[in-house]
C-alpha cells in the first residue's frame, strides 16, 4: 500500500522536527495545565456550612476536554503554521501523492501531539479535583483516542484549508467549534458515565464517538483535495 | 434578455401570494384556532410561525451544504451563488427560531432559554451558518471555498448535532410539554409551512439574482476596461 | 514519462468577483524558456498555480503532452512538474539529507541516497552542514539546497515564480545552472519574474498578461536580450 507508506513518512516527518525542537508539545501541554488551573480558581467554592473547599470532582469531565480542546487548537494552528512558513504546504501539493495522504499524516501527527497533552491533563485533574479518573482505564484510553481521532481529523481539515486565509488564527475556532460540538458532547459525556460508575452508558457513547470519527474520516478524505486546491 | 427576467411575472405572482398568504396565516392564527390552555395561553400563537422557520433553517442549511459540494466539483459559480444565498437566509430564518424560540420559552418552561434538543441544534446550526458569513468576509481571496467546506461539514454534522443534543439531555422533562395538536391547529400550521417554504424559496431566488447581476456588473465593468472606455 | 509540451486553452480563472485570468490560451514547448511578463495582480502566480494543479480553473484546460498526445491529470503527472518559488519547500527543523530524504520519498526517487548526496556537491553545499538543520543554515546555504530539492526528481516541466528573489550570488549561479541544465535535458521552462536581467539571453518566448489576459505573445529563436525584454515589457503592460 503505497497510500499507507506516505502517510507514515509525512507523519514521522512531523514527529521527527517536533521531537527535535519539542515547541509545540510544551507550549501545548503547559497551556493546558494552564487552563485546569484556571478552572480550579473559577469552580472551587468553600461550602457555606463548613470551611472545607466543596467538591467539583463531578466536573472534571468538562475540564479535562475543554483544556484538550482549547491546547489542541493552539497546536493546530502551530503546526500548520510550519507547513506555511517555508512553503512546505504547497510543495506538499505539488508532490506526486494521493493529497488525501497529505492530511492523513498530518492527522496523525496531529494525534500523537493531542495525545501527549492529555497525558499531562488527564492525571492533572485527577490529582487536582481528587476525581476517578482512572478507575476504569480502558473505557478511558478508548475515549481519549477516539475523541483524539475526531478532533485531528476534522481539525486538519479546517487548519489545511484556513492555512492560507488571511485572518485563519481566528476563524479556525470559529469554523472548528460549531462542527466539534457533538464530539465534545459525546467525549464529555463517555467520561462523566465513566466517573458514575454507569459503564453502559460510556459505552454508548464511546459507540457515537466512532460513528463521528468515522463520517468526517469519509467526509474529510473526500473533500480534502477539493478544499486545498485554489 | 436573461432567465432572471424572464421569470418575472412569476416571481411578482409568488411575492404577492406571499402577501396575501401572510394575512391568511394571521386571520387562521388568530381567529379559526383555540387559544391554548394552560400557561401557554396566547403565546402557543408564535409556534406558527416558529415551527416553519425552523424547517426553512434546515432547508436552508441543507441547500447551502448541496450546492458547496456541487461547486467545489466543478468550481462553476453559479452553485457558489445558491450556496451564499441559502447561508443568508439561513441566517435570517435561525435568528427568527432564535427569537421565537426564547419568547415562547419563556411561558411555556418558566426560563427564556432551555437547553431542550431541538432548540439547541438549531441554535448550533444558526451558529455554523454565521461561522459561515464570517468566512465569507474575513477569509480573503479564495473565501468561498473555505465556506464551501464548512457548508458541507455543516450538512454532514446536522443528524451528529441533533443526535448528541437529544441524547445529551434524554430525561429532559420539557420537551414532551408540546401540547398534542387540535385538527385547525394542524391546519393552520402546514398553510404556513408552505407559506414559509414559497416565501424561502423567493428570498433565495431574490438573493442569487443579485448576486449573478452584481458578477454580470462586474464583469461589465472589466469588459470596459478591456476596451480601454473607463479607467 | 516526460513531458514535451503543454498547451493552456481558454483558461479562466476568479476568486469571487475578482477577475485573476481570462480566456488564456498558450503554448510552451521543450527546450526553450517562456518569459511570463506582466504587472503585479495581473495574473501570473494564478497561472502557474493552475499549471502546476494546485489551482483549480473555472474554465478552460490544461493539456500535458509527449509525443503529441495529452498524458492523464492524476497524482504522477504531477511527478514531472518542478516548481521554484521564492520560498524554500524545506523542513528547518530537518538536516539537508533529511529533507532530501523526505521529498525524495515522495517523488519516488530511484538511488535516492546516492542522487542526494551528488546533488548537494553538484550545489556547492558544504559537506560539513549535511548533517545540520537547515535552520541554522545561511540565506545562500538554503537556497542552494532548495535548488538541489528541485532538481531531486528532474522535472521535465519546469516552473518558477520570482525565482532570483532574495538570492545571493551563488544562490543565483546555482540557479542558473539549473535552469541551463534543465533546458538542455529538453525540459518546458516558464518564469515568472521582475529581474529580467537574469533571463535575458535564456529567453525564447516571451507571454504579458494584463489584467488577467494575454495581451502579447511571441517567439524568438535567437533569444532576447535584456534591453528587448525591457522594451517589450513596457510596451506591453501599461
Amino acid at each position: 500500500m503505497d497510500f499507507l507508506r506516505y502517510v507514515k513518512t509525512l507523519a514521522w516527518k512531523d514527529v521527527r522536527v517536533e521531537f527535535r525542537s519539542r515547541e509545540i508539545i510544551y507550549t501545548m501541554s503547559f497551556f493546558a495545565a494552564m487552563v485546569v488551573l484556571l478552572f480550579s480558581f473559577a469552580f472551587s467554592r468553600q461550602s457555606a456550612t463548613s470551611s472545607e473547599m466543596m467538591d467539583v470532582s463531578d466536573l472534571s469531565p468538562g475540564f479535562v476536554w475543554v483544556a484538550v480542546l482549547f491546547a489542541g487548537t493552539l497546536g493546530l494552528s502551530r503546526a500548520f503554521d510550519r507547513e506555511r512558513e517555508t512553503g512546505t504546504m504547497r510543495a506538499l501539493l505539488l508532490a506526486p501523492i494521493p493529497r488525501a495522504a497529505i492530511f492523513l499524516g498530518k492527522s496523525v501527527a496531529i494525534a500523537i501531539m493531542v495525545l501527549v497533552v492529555q497525558a499531562v491533563v488527564v492525571p492533572l485533574v485527577a490529582l487536582f479535583f481528587d476525581a476517578p479518573l482512572f478507575a476504569h482505564p480502558l473505557p478511558l484510553v478508548i475515549t481519549l483516542l477516539l475523541g483524539t481521532i475526531g478532533f485531528s481529523v476534522v481539525g486538519s481539515v479546517f487548519a489545511a484549508m484556513l492555512l492560507k486565509a488571511g485572518s485563519r488564527d481566528v476563524l479556525l475556532p470559529v469554523v472548528l467549534y460549531p462542527i466539534l460540538v457533538p464530539l465534545f458532547i459525546a467525549a464529555i459525556k463517555a467520561t462523566a458515565a465513566m466517573l458514575d460508575g454507569s459503564l453502559e452508558d460510556c459505552w454508548f457513547w464511546i459507540r457515537f464517538l466512532a460513528v463521528y470519527d468515522t463520517i468526517f474520516l469519509i467526509a474529510a478524505l473526500w473533500t480534502f483535495e477539493s478544499l486545498v486546491i485554489e | 434578455m436573461t432567465d432572471s427576467s424572464r421569470s418575472a411575472p412569476l416571481f411578482i405572482g409568488a411575492a404577492v401570494a406571499c402577501i396575501f398568504g401572510f394575512g391568511y396565516t394571521l386571520s387562521l392564527i388568530f381567529y379559526q384556532t383555540p387559544l391554548s390552555a394552560g400557561p401557554l395561553y396566547f403565546n402557543q400563537k408564535i409556534f406558527y410561525y416558529h415551527v416553519p422557520c425552523a424547517f426553512m433553517l434546515f432547508l436552508a442549511v441543507i441547500i447551502c451544504g448541496i450546492a458547496s459540494i456541487n461547486y467545489l466539483r466543478g468550481r462553476n459559480q453559479k452553485w457558489d451563488d445558491v450556496s451564499v444565498a441559502a447561508a443568508e437566509v439561513s441566517v435570517v430564518f435561525g435568528t427568527i427560531v432564535m427569537v421565537t424560540g426564547v419568547l415562547w420559552a419563556k411561558p411555556a418552561w418558566g426560563k427564556w432559554w432551555v437547553w431542550d434538543a431541538r432548540l439547541t441544534s438549531a441554535l448550533l446550526l444558526w451558529m455554523t451558518m454565521i461561522a459561515y458569513q464570517l468566512v465569507r468576509k474575513y477569509g480573503g481571496a479564495g473565501s468561498e471555498r473555505l465556506a464551501s467546506g464548512l457548508g458541507v461539514f455543516a450538512m454532514v454534522n446536522i443528524p451528529l448535532v441533533y443526535a448528541s443534543t437529544r441524547l445529551w439531555k434524554t430525561n429532559h422533562p420539557s420537551a414532551n410539554t408540546v401540547p398534542s395538536l387540535d385538527p385547525s391547529m394542524r391546519a393552520a400550521l402546514w398553510f404556513s409551512v408552505l407559506l414559509f417554504t414559497v416565501f424561502f424559496i423567493l428570498l433565495l431566488r431574490l438573493r442569487i439574482d443579485a448576486r449573478r447581476a452584481e458578477r454580470r456588473l462586474y464583469e461589465c465593468r472589466e469588459m470596459a476596461l478591456d476596451a480601454g472606455i473607463i479607467e | 514519462m516526460s513531458i514535451d509540451a503543454v498547451e493552456v486553452r481558454g483558461l479562466g480563472k476568479r476568486y469571487g468577483l475578482h477577475r485573476a485570468l481570462h480566456d488564456v490560451d498558450l503554448d510552451l514547448h521543450a527546450g526553450g524558456v517562456c518569459a511570463l511578463l506582466g504587472p503585479n495582480g495581473a495574473g501570473k502566480s494564478t497561472l502557474l498555480g493552475i499549471l502546476s494543479s494546485i489551482v483549480k480553473p473555472n474554465a478552460g484546460v490544461v493539456r500535458y503532452l509527449r509525443a503529441g498526445e495529452a498524458l492523464a491529470a492524476d497524482a504522477s503527472l504531477r511527478r514531472e512538474i518542478g516548481v521554484v518559488a521564492h520560498e524554500s519547500f524545506l523542513y528547518t527543523g530537518l538536516t539537508a539529507l533529511e529533507n532530501l530524504d523526505f521529498w525524495g520519498q515522495l517523488y519516488q526517487v530511484e538511488g535516492l541516497e546516492q542522487r542526494s548526496r551528488d546533488l548537494l556537491r553538484e550545489v556547492g553545499l558544504d559537506e560539513k552542514a549535511w548533517e545540520r538543520t537547515a535552520g541554522t543554515y545561511s540565506r545562500g546555504m538554503l537556497q542552494r539546497l532548495s535548488v538541489a530539492r528541485t532538481m531531486l526528481h528532474e522535472p521535465s516541466v519546469l516552473l518558477l515564480d520570482e525565482p532570483f528573489t532574495g538570492l545571493d550570488r551563488g544562490g543565483s549561479q546555482a540557479l542558473a545552472e539549473a535552469l541551463s541544465g534543465a533546458v538542455k535535458r529538453g525540459a518546458v521552462v516558464l518564469v515568472i519574474t521582475h529581474d529580467l536581467e537574469s533571463i535575458a539571453g535564456i529567453t525564447t518566448h516571451v507571454a504579458v498578461l494584463r489584467r488577467g489576459k494575454l495581451a502579447f505573445e511571441e517567439r524568438r529563436a535567437s533569444g532576447y536580450s535584456f534591453e528587448e525584454l525591457k522594451d517589450t515589457y513596457h510596451s506591453h503592460s501599461e
